[in-house]
């Protein structure tokens, strides 16, 4: 085996993501590739959650059903894995968790181990050692990690997680010569950095200068609020709580007009209320950056789980026309990417823009080159107003120059009432016609500014699969060794352009995969481009695609 | 720049309606205080209050209905240096945007929060405001009012508002006065402004407010339990500053730690962005 999937489960409060955590550090830093997600139900405590860590010495990106190790970490642990356990899966842990499975069964008393060290709270510990023992990570690695994750709590604690840690490695050692795991090591991989899709966009907001965040906690969008928080004082980042997604739109609306560059993230049913001050911003002309993160609806659906079930959200929510951008990152590096872009073209275009992640992105984790920084820049596009600027100066681009109160001679004057040129309320028929089309001009000028669709795999494709967002991995994954067929991933998916039907047009099948009951990107491709997508492989049961599914519904569909 | 720099603009309010007082009473108070308009920044809401912006020669923000206070919180902090009032009717301030009335309190930027209470809705014709008395007839409510009116006043007071205040615009001498306090005050400061609407409100009339309100004489403002209960008298309405706290820290200090640097100055130090991503890795 050389390329593993390593299933950990238990109850929410065992620990598993610390587990999950500290793992894949010592993996990552001995030199193996690793990626890893997590599912979870919406409680604090119990239920039966898991995470699933892959391991290899190639690059790997994707979910797969496939479970090579299976780790229960209590009662009832593998209830909900039963179809994906196998003859061939090795099922590791105490007697009384493994007894009822399927499987390659194999004792290891963690919890023996953890209280020969000193204390039962050791098996987490215990169970990371073996896992490293078993796939050959490096046991100073290992010992430096578990030192770091206790650091805090005293020497003692320190030695005897790392004894835990060091018998379960023994053990998974001595396991790994028994069957044939051999993960090559690549120095290389050391050197790559390790963190999940929600502290890519955090990183990417910094570098995209956002120096003001106003939300309000909703599952899955959270994990951005709480990085920039922890990076708040760090870099002068103003970070507010607000009372509720009413507030935190509009003051972060209220930010971008003093010259600030503001970001709210949410969840769909935190942006539907926001879409009152996403008009406001249509109509005023501010800029905004807004981070989805998706998870089935509708209403509160599975607070937990992952879906891309909020494109038409995003992109009808408001009233009236005005333009504005979505980009739909398909990995790590591109939510890095195209949240810092996000912000210069909120600014350029003084348009809302959107990030659009999900449950599935934000959540899962791999290691990859470190970001390159040598071609970010922030772009500001403020001016100094003279004594006679005026707000919405008539354009040929649509794009009038953007003051800010207080900088320059003039006064910045915005009006969510139709307005004229200095922003006074106005209701003159011609000058209502006049200002749509100077917002929409500028929804025609934006397009200087796409990102492109990649298309990746068999240029000479017969069949084309069409997909936007988190999909990106895991259909890439799927179709590594299929000939005649290649994927054209979207990661800007509006505006987009109507040539994009020359992909359509060489194709004998064109097939949309969504993570949504209806398939929403493929009927906006169908309106923008009068090309209809029949063939659509649809999800929306609150969990990602697998690779070995897609594979199976793209040989069924071809 | 002259804060008169609009007023040739038509103004869209009803002759003899009080907006026109609270308007001439902000622009003595601007003017006599010498503000440089340039750095005055005017919030409102939507309603006919709200239009108080189009009419003075300062930085405008003319949002939407209820959310002026949010809007107002941001720009003070995002830019400390600019003076910035929050300005529109009681239903849009204590209806639409009671949520954020309660929490901007809470927070306590340093902004002026100036309330017309006419009692009523003016712009939607005439419907009853959070504030409109029990028993108050409109077309909406047939059978007169049914509910207890909102409070302001008290409710500020009870959290702690770090100013709170009301006044009639049948006096705009006083008006003025109280609204220069409240500028001068650092942090949050309500000025509840009682104002006829001469076409929708038959009841709260000009005459209607000089009967039933009263100035607070030897009023002791730091004395929060006495402005409370002075607060809740209905019989007759007291006028004047209700309660002083000078001991809190702003929404702005607090979030900026001091700094006053206007945001739009703000650079990146990638330097230190560089060590984060780093960080990810080990
Ligand atoms: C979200 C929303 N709901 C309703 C309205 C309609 N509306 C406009 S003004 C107003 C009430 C204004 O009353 P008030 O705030 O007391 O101001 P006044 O006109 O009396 O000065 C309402 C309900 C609106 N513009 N937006
Ligand atoms: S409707 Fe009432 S509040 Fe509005 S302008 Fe007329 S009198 Fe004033």
């Amino acid at each position: 085996m050389k390329d593993i999937s390593i299933v950990l489960s238990g109850e929410a409060g065992q620990g598993i993501q610390t587990v999950e955590y500290i793992l894949t550090r010592v993996l990552k830093n001995s030199g193996l590739h690793v990626f890893a997600t997590k599912e979870y139900m919406s409680r604090v405590r119990g239920g039966n959650n898991t995470t699933e860590i892959r391991v290899s010495s190639k690059r790997v990106r994707s979910f797969v059903e496939r479970i090579d190790v299976l780790v229960p970490l209590g009662k009832n642990a593998t209830e909900r894995l039963k179809e994906r356990i196998t003859e061939k899966t090795l099922v590791v842990g105490e007697r009384q968790f493994i007894e009822e499975t399927n499987g390659e069964k194999i004792v290891v008393p963690f919890l023996e181990i953890a209280k020969q060290a000193g204390n039962r709270l050791y098996v987490n510990s215990a169970a990371i050692g073996f896992l490293s023992g078993l796939l050959g990570a490096d046991k100073n690695v290992l010992e430096n990690q578990i030192k770091k994750q206790f650091e805090e709590k005293g020497e003692k604690i320190v030695k005897e997680n790392i004894q835990a840690a060091l018998e379960g490695y023994k053990r998974g050692q001595e396991l790994s010569q028994r069957i044939d795991i051999i993960v090559e090591k690549n120095p290389d991989v050391r050197e790559e950095i390790l963190l999940n899709g929600a502290e890519a966009v955090g990183i990417g907001a910094i570098a995209g200068g956002c120096n003001f965040v106003s939300s309000y906690p909703m599952s899955p969008s959270t994990s951005v609020l709480v990085f920039l928080a922890q990076h708040k004082n760090n870099f002068g980042i103003v970070v507010e709580q607000a009372e509720d997604e009413i507030a935190a739109m509009n003051m972060v609306i209220g930010s971008w007009y003093a010259g600030a560059r503001g970001l709210v993230t949410t969840s769909g049913g935190g942006f539907a209320l926001m879409e009152e001050a996403l008009s406001l911003a249509g109509m005023i002309e501010s800029p905004v950056v807004i981070h989805l993160a998706q998870r089935p609806g509708p209403a509160t659906g599975l607070p937990t789980r992952t879906e891309q079930g909020d494109l038409n959200l995003v992109l009808y929510a408001g009233h009236g026309d005005f333009p504005r951008i979505i980009y739909t990152p398909g990995n790590i590096e591109e939510a890095f990417y195209l949240t810092q872009r996000a912000f210069n073209m909120a600014d350029k275009y003084q348009v809302p823009v959107f990030v659009l992640t999900d449950q599935y992105l934000v959540d899962s984790f791999y290691n990859l080159p470190e970001f390159d920084l040598s071609g970010v820049k922030i772009e500001k596009h403020i001016v100094k107003t003279s004594k006679n600027y005026v707000r919405y100066a008539i354009t040929e681009d649509g794009i009038s120059p953007r003051g800010v109160p207080g900088y320059g001679e003039g006064l910045v004057r915005v009006d969510s009432d139709e307005h004229d040129e200095f922003g006074h309320i106005t209701e003159d028929f011609d000058t209502r016609a006049r200002m749509v089309e100077k917002r929409l001009r500028k929804g025609e000028t934006i397009k200087k500014d796409i990102v492109d669709p990649k298309l990746i795999g068999d240029e000479d494709y017969r069949t084309l699969l069409i997909a936007w967002g988190s999909t990106l991995e895991v259909v890439k994954e799927a179709i590594e060794e299929m000939e005649g067929v290649a994927l054209l991933h979207f990661s800007q998916v509006w505006p987009i352009n109507e040539s994009i039907k020359r992909y359509f047009e060489r194709a004998e099948r064109v097939v949309a995969i969504e993570g949504n009951a209806t398939g929403q990107f493929a009927n906006l491709i169908q309106q923008i481009t009068g090309f209809r997508i029949k063939d659509r492989i649809l999800k929306y049961n609150g969990l990602q695609f697998s690779v070995e599914e897609l594979r199976k519904k793209i040989s069924e569909v071809i | 720049m002259k804060l008169t720099d609009y007023i040739n603009q038509e103004i869209a309010w009803c002759p003899g309606c009080g907006n026109f007082g609270i308007r001439t009473a902000l622009m003595k108070t601007l003017e006599e205080m010498n503000v440089d308009p340039r750095n005055v920044v005017i919030v409102s809401g939507i309603g006919q209050a709200a239009k108080m912006p189009q009419y003075i020669g300062v930085n405008m923000f003319n949002g939407l209905h209820g959310r002026a206070l949010p809007v107002a919180t941001a720009i003070k902090t995002a830019n400390p240096n600019l003076l910035v009032i929050a300005e529109s009717g009681d239903g849009c301030m204590y209806g639409e945007g009671g949520n954020h009335f309660i929490h901007t309190i809470r927070r306590n930027p340093d902004i002026v929060n100036i309330v017309h209470n006419n009692q009523i809705y003016g712009l939607t014709k005439g419907q009853a405001s959070p504030t409109s008395l029990k028993g108050f007839k409109t077309p909406v409510q047939v059978d007169g009012v049914i509910l207890e009116p909102f409070n302001p006043l008290a409710v500020a007071i009870a959290l702690d508002a770090s100013f709170v205040a009301r006044t009639f615009i049948g006096d705009i001498e006083f008006t003025k006065e109280i609204l220069k306090e409240a500028i001068k005050h650092k942090g949050y400061a309500l000025v509840d402004i009682f104002q006829p609407c001469v076409t929708f409100n038959k009841l709260n009339t000009y005459e209607w407010y000089k009967e039933n309100t009263y100035y607070l004489k030897n009023h002791d403002p730091t004395d929060r339990e006495l402005a409370f209960k002075r607060a809740t008298e209905t019989e007759k309405f007291p006028l004047g500053i209700f309660y002083i706290n000078k001991n809190k820290e702003t929404f702005e200090e607090a979030a900026r730690k001091g700094n006053r640097t206007p945001l739009y100055e703000y650079e990146v130090d990638f330097n230190k962005l560089k060590k984060v991503i780093e960080s990810k890795r080990s």
